[in-house]
């Protein structure tokens, strides 16, 4: 605008005005040029619609498909259906007596056996198990003298169903994944996939098989090294102790300062005396300071929780005050506080929105029927902000449950293959077992990993629906 | 309350102790003392408080690790910003291999974020209509708020195999920066465009229609009129989206490359688009999801490199706030 006017000469006011064709044929540009970046800043819109449409085509692609799948003994014949991560622990137990006879005591041997191993084929079953279960019919036989029916019993009341899902798969069905196609290719490219098959595998050890990498049985098994039986249950489980805890901490601190920043801040700094000068200059400090925090990345939470929560209050973190023993700082209490800080920010900030949006017309009637300070913001501008708090934490938990970095750091290593049982256990989370399974080049772990994603996109969808049905209801509470 | 004409009738008696009733009746209302509430204020200005014991907390964690890292006797200052290699096990420790990697991937994240996310908020502030607007938002926010393993999981699975493709097998390797950079470039999109968006929706209209009135079509108020005048907003959403992607970890952990590139020298690897190399905070990932001893060099020097990083970014929100609110332009 401004060179439009510097360009004309003051004692010729009339050449503002360009002659009348120049001006017509400008015109034509002009618009055109319009249009022309009309069309890119469209554009730019619809490449990022496009780019969300591939990242969901991408992991549903990869989510299920064609797999080559290498056998020593058809794994039908061994649990209903073939399916060996759904099967139950009888049926397991049945499979393992059927197939491996022998090897169902080296099992017992080895994982139940409370004697020493050169007496065991000596022993009773009573003595061999202890307190573990057995049928009455066992107690008196040596285990080469069991029946298979009691063998199968014993495996199935006391193995986990995961150590004999491992077992099956490894020593007696050989299941081996030697191919993984996408679920695109697989739909498409059928015909080409199944003559490559013929040409290239035996079909009497091998077979094509179309495999939904996300099913049940993937949500309720545990860790595994080999990705047909991976699950997440570990991680799941994880996943809402870390969210839990985290949440608990996070909220009412939250809350708290936004409180304080919205209806004690202004109170407190009488600006006539230094005081007061003091607390003003300090809320407003405090206030940058939030602001700053939201915006450092989450990787710098991470290592502040590895060297404070992992490392130097590893007496707490580890629950060894409460008698913990098997583990060390790298525990789920230290991830929750690790990610309770790391979410404050947001909760804050949103709180503070919300409690500022209360019309102060409430807080003047609640204390114009006496109400003390406190108690007007307990009873009324606590619920009337409520829908925004309820948002702004909801916000947070999302970025608890996808947060990946600072769990890696504060978790590390843990490879953990059992179920956390408490904040002080070690663990696993979702993000993390989608980074290392991602992170292995096999096809079949991006397609675990993949699957897995699906789960943790779900996850974040059911809880920001909550969000806008809880906002909704807060909203109708209100209102009535 | 009686007024000084009805006192005056009464006797001297009755108006002590009508006196006497009131001050005590005064006392009763705000002298009493409420525990309850002192507790619950010093609880609340606790809450407050621990936002500023989390910055001291990351401010003493970095520096004194970090300190402990310089005062080791492997690494003195002038070798941490020159040396060509970050190589814990050779004893180099030079952290320009990482941050090189780190602006590579920011770099390319901004040829992806900015133009994009500014496009994507000029129209949407200026041309959607309201119901189009009110689609389109939540839709980004969604892009918005996928986490970003998922990214790290679409830049290796798509993008790398779109980028090779394109370019081919040999130009680019496995893992790249070029790829990182625009899948990081993605997720930054809407923040660049919802800050922008704010920024060119408070303008006023009356701006625009003075530019219409003045014979400028719809771009031409746009280019010259509204984009100036949200100025400060835009660059201030620029550079938030900058200090993100500085500050980006999976994504880069999982496609940029897993080992530091070499600045100069024979075989120098870094400014290579199609090249593999660690940024910062992929390196940290990596070498804390390892096998980590305290009080060992690596762990120091994970804490080295967490500071620089945290400079960074606390730079660059910084000059963000002084533009917001020095160049900000208030309309009324």
């Amino acid at each position: 605008m401004s060179d439009l006017l510097t360009s004309v000469p003051e004692d010729k006011p009339m050449s503002l005005m360009p002659d009348e064709v120049v001006f017509r044929r400008g015109l034509a540009g002009r618009h055109l040029r319009g249009r022309v970046w009309k069309i890119f800043f469209m554009m730019a819109i619809v490449l990022a619609l496009l780019s969300l449409v591939a990242l969901f085509l991408n992991v549903v692609n990869s989510a299920a498909g064609l797999i080559v799948v290498q056998y020593n003994i058809d794994p039908a014949e061994v649990v209903p259906n073939g399916d060996l991560a759904a099967a139950t622990a009888e049926q397991l137990a049945a499979g393992i007596v059927e197939y491996e006879p022998n090897r169902a005591l080296v099992l017992i041997r080895d994982n139940l056996s409370s004697v020493p191993v050169d007496q065991f084929s000596a022993s009773t079953m009573s003595q061999i198990l202890g307190t573990h279960l057995y049928p009455e019919s066992a107690a008196d036989k040596t285990p080469r003298d069991l029946e298979p029916e009691e063998r199968a019993a014993i495996l199935a009341q006391n193995l986990s169903v995961d150590v004999m899902k491992q077992f099956i798969s490894d020593d007696i069905i050989g299941l081996n994944v030697l191919e993984t196609h996408s679920l695109f290719e697989s739909i498409f490219d059928r015909a080409a996939i199944e003559e490559h098959f013929a040409a290239e595998f035996d079909p009497a050890t091998t077979r094509l098989e179309f495999r939904l990498w996300l099913r049940p049985s993937f949500l309720t098994s545990g860790q595994s090294s080999d990705p047909v039986l991976a699950g997440i249950r570990t991680a799941l489980i994880g996943t809402i102790w870390i969210v839990a805890i985290t949440v608990l901490v996070a909220f009412p601190i939250g809350v708290g300062a936004a409180i304080y920043l919205e209806e004690y801040a202004a109170a407190f700094g009488n600006i006539n005396t230094r005081f007061g000068r003091f607390m003003q200059w300090f809320n407003r400090f405090i206030e940058t300071n939030v602001r700053n925090l939201a915006g450092v990345p989450s990787i710098i939470y991470g290592l502040l929780g590895l060297a404070i929560f992992v490392r130097a209050a590893a007496e707490f973190t580890s629950g060894r005050f409460v008698g913990v023993t098997d583990s060390n700082g790298r525990t789920i209490i230290s991830a929750s506080l690790t990610m309770a800080l790391l979410i404050l920010p947001v909760i804050i900030i949103n709180a503070q929105e919300a409690i500022r949006a209360v019309q102060s017309s409430i807080r003047e009637a609640s204390y114009g029927l006496g109400a003390t300070k406190w108690q007007t913001i307990w009873n009324q501008v606590l619920p009337a902000a409520m829908p925004g708090i309820l948002t702004g934490t909801i916000l947070g938990m999302s970025r608890a449950i996808g947060e990946t970095a600072p769990l890696v750091i504060v978790g590390a290593s843990t490879a953990t293959f059992l179920d956390p049982n408490g904040p002080f256990s070690s663990f696993t989370a979702l993000p993390i077992q989608i980074y290392q399974w991602t992170a292995r080049p096999q096809a079949e772990f991006r397609a675990i990993a993949a699957a897995a994603i699906i789960v943790l996109l779900v996850l974040l969808l059911l809880l920001n629906a909550t969000a806008i049905l809880l906002r909704q209801y807060f909203r109708r509470k209100l209102q009535t | 309350m009686s007024t000084p004409s009805e006192a005056g009738t009464m006797s001297a008696r009755s108006t002590a102790v009508d006196m006497r009733a009131r001050r005590e009746a005064r006392t009763t209302i705000f002298r009493r003392p409420r525990p309850g509430e002192t507790v619950i204020q010093l609880f609340l200005l606790f809450c407050g408080v621990l936002s500023i014991f989390t910055t001291l907390g990351i401010l003493y964690v970095l520096g004194s690790e970090a300190l402990l890292f310089f005062g080791s006797g492997l690494v003195d200052l002038g070798e941490f910003f020159t040396a060509p290699v970050w190589q814990p096990q050779a004893e180099q420790f030079g952290i320009m291999p990482l941050v090189s990697a780190t602006l590579m991937t920011t770099l390319f994240s901004m040829i992806v974020a900015i133009p994009l996310g500014l496009g994507a908020a000029i129209y949407l502030a200026e041309y959607a209509k309201p119901q189009t607007r009110a689609t389109l938002k939540p839709i980004l926010e969604i892009l918005a708020g996928i986490p970003t393993v998922v990214y790290g999981y679409f830049a290796l699975t798509f993008m790398t195999p779109l980028l090779r493709g394109i370019f081919g097998q040999n130009t680019v390797s496995i893992y790249n920066v070029a790829s990182a950079g625009l899948v990081m470039g993605i997720m930054i999109l809407p923040t660049i465009a919802s800050m922008s968006e704010d920024a060119l929706s408070a303008v006023p209209r009356s701006l625009r229609e003075a530019s219409f009135g003045l014979g400028s079509t719809k771009l031409e108020a746009i280019l010259k009129v509204v984009l100036p005048a949200g100025l400060s907003g835009i660059i201030a959403a620029f550079i938030v989206g900058i200090s993100r992607a500085v500050g980006e970890t999976m994504i880069v952990a999982l496609a940029a490359g897993a080992g530091p590139c070499k600045l100069y020298g024979e075989n120098a690897s870094c400014f290579q688009p199609f090249g593999a190399a660690e940024t910062m905070t992929g390196h940290i990932v990596r070498i804390s999801g390892g096998d980590l001893s305290y009080n060992s060099i690596d762990y120091n020097s994970l804490f080295a490199i967490g500071l620089t990083l945290f400079i960074f970014t606390l730079v660059l929100n910084l000059i963000s706030r002084w533009i917001t609110n020095r160049f900000r332009e208030v309309y009324q």
